[in-house]
This record gives structure tokens, sequence and C-alpha cells, in this order.
């Protein structure tokens, strides 16, 4: 017993210790500012991998290995997302019952938008993703929303980021505390360990990028989303956003959150933002 | 920081009493516990797969009379709420070391 009460001793104190350490050095820096955030990130980046070039970030895994990459590039001669390319296209002309389509609720019908999302609404207070407003746009015309990780979301995001190509991601922070507070979040939901691996979506997207984990190579987190949704032979199919939070969640034993969640939504608005200036390359396919 | 949660996890786990056959009531109290400190945890939003598995391995040992595996895997689902609770408290400061700046 007196063993275990001085490890029970060490432990606490070396905890106490490291907590004390870690709120003496944030207590300076808790203003926040966006703009310095998303220029360390990208310079993080950039100068962690000075080979890539800086508009191929946002190819995921085949940023970071050559081999991959020619594998890649030749498989975009027939891409594997290309049915699900067909069926959104399709489906975002058909009407709905009232007659009215998804290209009613979106600026520019709904073509080249892809790049603005997500947005904060300054009256919800909260931030919009794409596959948000893609089922709100169903519901508001009466039909039943889509599952958020399956194929027709999956389709619909697909073709309307097609139609974006090459577009820099442009995501906006209005002047409004509560946009602030939804970046804040997002950024601490990203750099928060959870699960009982302990890691958190940086551990593995800004320490170890490149790296194999299993069978796959690691993407940066900068672009992370400029790619989504994404095809992927693990899959066999195309998964959201919403999947691959979900499922990258898992895989570090930590119970995901619902789809669309709040902080899913805050996290999607860090990543974006961080990522502004970098083009749209979505939808991607994985091998 | 790292250091202290798997030790934190070591610490619960090696609490759990000494060997005698578990009864019913042993089980609900454990059980209880086990539960509560996963609902803490779910509050949080920090709640790990591995609690959510004890919890039901628990749970079914127990309904099939299984006294003495009901227990332990209650023990073992706490220990882990546990420590998923103090990996939530402490990230609450612990994420900014890990920030880009
Ligand atoms: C245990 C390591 C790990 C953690 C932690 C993790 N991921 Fe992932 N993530 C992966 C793997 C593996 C893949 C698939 C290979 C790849 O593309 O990086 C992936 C892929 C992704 C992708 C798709 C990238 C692409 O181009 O294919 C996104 C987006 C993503 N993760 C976001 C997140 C977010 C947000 C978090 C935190 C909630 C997170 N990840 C936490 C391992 C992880």
């Amino acid at each position: 017993m007196k063993a275990r009460s001085s490890i029970l001793l060490g432990s606490l104190s070396a905890a106490l210790v490291a907590f004390a350490l870690t709120s003496a050095r944030v207590v300076a820096a808790d203003k926040i500012d966006p703009v310095a955030d998303a220029k360390a990130f990208q310079n993080f980046f950039f100068q962690k991998f000075p080979t890539v070039k800086h508009e191929d970030f946002v190819n995921g895994p085949y940023s970071m290995n050559e081999d991959m990459k020619r594998q890649w590039q030749e498989k975009e001669e027939f891409p594997p997302y290309e049915f699900a390319l067909d069926a959104g296209k399709e489906m975002f002309a058909t009407p709905f019952k009232n007659g009215k389509t998804y290209a009613d609720c979106f600026p520019n019908g709904g073509i080249g938008i892809r790049q603005n999302y997500p947005y904060f609404d300054e009256k919800e207070g909260k931030v919009v993703t794409l596959e948000l407003a893609l089922n709100r746009c169903r519901e508001a015309n009466g039909e039943a929303p889509y599952s958020y990780v399956k194929d027709e979301m999956a389709s619909l995001t697909a073709y309307m980021a097609f139609t974006s190509r090459g577009k820099p991601m442009d995501i906006k922070i209005p002047d409004d505390p509560r946009a602030l507070a939804a970046f804040e979040n997002g950024k601490r939901y990203f750099y928060t360990r959870r699960g009982q691996m302990n890691f958190s979506c940086a551990s593995c997207h800004v320490q170890s990028p490149g790296e194999r984990i299993r069978a796959e190579i690691l993407a940066p987190a900068l672009g992370i989303l400029n790619a989504m949704p994404i095809y992927r032979s693990e899959w066999s199919g195309m998964g959201t956003t919403s999947r691959r939070f979900v499922t990258c969640n898992s895989q570090t034993r930590a119970v995901p959150l619902d789809p669309q969640a709040d902080e899913y939504r805050d996290v999607e608005y860090f990543l974006s933002y961080v990522a502004n200036g970098l083009p749209i390359s979505g939808p991607g396919a994985r091998p | 920081m790292k250091l202290s949660l798997p030790l934190a996890m070591l610490l619960a786990l090696s609490l759990a009493p000494a060997a005698r056959a578990a009864n019913e009531a042993d089980y609900k109290s454990a059980y209880s516990a086990a539960e509560a400190a996963s609902k803490e945890a779910a509050s949080l939003r920090h709640q790990w797969t591995v609690t959510v598995s004890a919890l039901a391995a628990a749970k079914k040992a127990g309904d099939g009379g299984d006294f003495n595996r009901a227990v332990a895997a209650a023990k073992e689902a706490e220990a882990l709420a546990k420590a998923s609770i103090f990996q939530a408290i402490s990230e609450k400061e612990a994420w900014k070391a890990m920030e880009i700046r």
C-alpha cells in the first residue's frame, strides 16, 4: 500500500507540474486571432514539407508520397467517384415534389460555391456546413433529410465540389464574437486529445502526416477538407466529411459525436479557414 | 500530462479488491458506480468506446448470473470512464500545448 500511494503521489504531482507549466504558457495568448492562426498553420506545413507545392497539400496522402501520387494520377483517368458525380448531378437537377430544386436554396444556383462552406450564419449564431445546408434545403422543401454518412449526401457534395474545382477556399469570419468563438472552439476540438489512445486530430494530421498508420498514409491537416467528399476503396464507396470525422474519432477509441454536432461544425470551420487560398480539389479518390 | 493518463488508468485498475466470489449486490453496486462515471464522461463529451463495451459486457455477465465476471467488467468500465474524465479535465488547458503557433 505504501508503494502504491507514493506512485499515486508521484503521478499527481507530475500532473500538477504539467498543468502549472501549460497554464502559465497560455495566459498570455488568449486573444482569438484567426488571421495569425492561419498564417502560422500554413507556415508550419510549408516549412515541414518544403518540396510540396502549396496547392498540392489539398490532395491528402498523395501530397506526401511520390509513388502514391503516380498511382493516383493514373487512376484519375477513370476516377472511381465518377458514378457519384453523375448521380449527384442528376439529383441536383431533379425537382423536389414541390417543383423547386437545390439550386433555389443556394447562391449562384449552387454552382461553384463549395469554397464558401462552411460559413457562419449570423442569424442562427452558428456554423453552417454544406452538408447541413443541403439537408436544410431538403427539409425546407418538404423532403426528408439524407443520412450525413451515406451515398446520397456524398453524391450531392461531390457534384458541388466538382463545379468548384480550382477555386481557392474562401471562408469568412464575420466580425461577430460568436463567429470567433466558433473558430476557437473548432481549434480546441482539433487539438484536444480524446479516446483511449489519447490522440487529438493533430497527433495524426499535424505531428505525423506522411507516416503510415496500418496501410494508410496520413494526410496533412492543411487543406484536409478541400478534397471532400472522397471515394475510398476501403469503404468501397464515397464518404462525406461527416463520415470521415466519425471514422477518425472511432480510430482513437473515442465515441464519435452525432454528425453535424456543434464541435464537428466548428472543427470544419477551423480547418477550412486555415486552408483559405488553397484550391478545392474534391471529390477525391483514396486507395 | 502524457504519462499521467496511463498511470491513472493503471492505478484505478490496481485498486480493484482482492478475490472473493462476487454476489449480485456486489455487481449492482459496481455497475452503478461504473454507469455513473460513464455518464459523466459522456456529458463531458469524452466517452471512450472501450468504456461502453466494458459496461455492456458487465451487464451481459450480470444478466447471466456470472457476478465475478460482471464485477470485473464493471470495475474495468469504471476505471476507463474515470481515466476519460481525467482526460477531459486535463485537456481543458493541455490542448494548447499542441497548438501550432
Ligand atoms: C489515429 C490517427 C488519426 C486521428 C487521431 C485522426 N485521424 Fe483523420 N485520418 C486518419 C487516417 C488513417 C486517415 C485516412 C488516410 C488519410 O487520408 O490521412 C484520415 C483521414 C482524414 C481525412 C480525409 C483526408 C483525405 O484527404 O483523405 C480528414 C478530413 C480527417 N482525417 C480529419 C480528422 C479530424 C478532424 C480528426 C480529429 C477529430 C482526425 N482526422 C483524427 C487518422 C487519424
